[in-house]
């Protein structure tokens, strides 16, 4: 009876995207602002990236509110499972294999070499903050594989979230003073396509890739923490 | 044949969006209901890039001279999606705690049996 329900309610939905979907022509240009952003953004970011030009340069301060629900969603997320009454049923976890143990320790280095590439090259390759951020934290979770005793410091952690943090919000500020806009863009533009470009774009992107490498690495530690 | 090229990628899409939609209408389980959400997210992101792609276009990265920007896809949904993709992670890691403190104090994730959350 509810997945007849639920099947005719979906019909009636299908049929309805569908009769809208005919008015959207697949591989046509659809928005004018993306041709803008593509024939200026070069001159007036200096990213090689268009993509990164609109998250962090046009659109910097949205992605400031993004970094700010994830921030939240980490906090959330912490809270819901440290509230009243401790740890669920506890079980014996079998160690980790010898080859599942040295390959995290041998990898892990590797990894964070790995995400930081990608967030510092944001404004020249496909990647950035939060991708670099991701991979960093996968070596997080890499490590909680190869061995559950060992916790990656909580104070560092937070003391790293912050700061990255507050990095991002001053240099909005030093935006704000030199030239009354919040987070405008105050460093020369440099040649394209070299590391050092882009004015401001590099460094909130490894601001904010700090910010999501450490968000996701205590998402991680606040799930395993539950088995142990 | 120009049916499916035109609209082979919104099938795809929307296909993920009704089988994502159909797993929460339909499963028990809290576990696979969170498994549904996020299908039918990947659904709305992939989407949104296909609306935004331009046909023959590159990725919008010049990153080699001789590249033209009319002959790059839309940078803009491009854009969006990447936040939407930050927003999903952070959605579902706070539905996965929620469903962590739903197991302890009702000992099932049983959506018949949780009594608050029965349809």
């Amino acid at each position: 009876m509810r997945t007849l329900t639920s099947l005719i309610l979906l019909a009636v939905i299908a049929v309805g995207i569908g009769f809208a979907l005919t008015e959207v022509p697949f591989g046509t240009p659809k928005t004018e602002v993306g041709g803008y952003y593509l024939e200026h953004g070069r001159e007036e970011t200096g990213a090689a990236n268009t993509v990164t030009s609109v998250v962090v340069g046009y659109r910097a301060f949205d992605t400031l509110g993004e970094v700010t629900v994830l921030f939240v969603a980490a906090l959330g997320l912490g809270a819901v499972l440290a509230a009243a009454g401790g740890a669920g049923a506890r079980r014996e976890v079998e160690p980790a294999s010898l080859v599942l143990r040295t390959g995290a320790i041998l990898l892990f280095p590797l990894l964070v070499l790995f995400g930081t590439y990608i967030f510092l090259h944001g404004h020249l390759t496909p990647g950035g903050g939060f991708q670099g951020g991701a991979v960093i934290a996968s070596a997080c979770l890499l490590i909680y594989l190869g061995s559950r005793e060992r916790i990656i410091s909580r104070v560092g952690r937070t003391v790293t979230e912050s700061l990255s943090g507050l990095a991002f919000v001053l240099i909005g500020l030093i935006g704000l003073a030199f030239s009354a806009q919040f987070l405008s863009d105050f460093l020369p533009k440099g040649t394209l396509n070299t590391l050092f470009s882009a004015g401001v774009i590099p460094l909130i992107y490894v601001a904010v890739g700090f910010k999501v490498g450490a968000e996701l690495g205590g998402v991680i530690d606040d799930m395993v923490k539950e088995t142990r | 044949m120009s049916f499916l090229q035109d609209y082979a990628y919104y099938i795809g899409a929307f296909g993920l969006v009704f089988i994502g939609l159909l797993i929460v209408l339909v499963q028990h389980n809290l576990i696979k209901v969170i498994i549904g959400v996020s299908i039918f997210d990947t659904g709305i992101n992939l989407f949104l890039i296909a609306v935004g792609y331009i046909r023959n276009g590159t990725a919008p990265i010049f990153s080699r001279a001789g590249l033209e920007p009319g002959a790059m896809v839309d940078p803009v949904p491009q854009a969006l999606v990447l936040t939407s993709i930050v927003i999903g992670v952070a959605v579902l890691a706070l539905a996965l705690g929620i469903a962590v403190r739903l197991y302890r104090e009702y000992g099932t994730l049983d959506l018949r049996k949780i009594r608050e959350l029965r349809w």
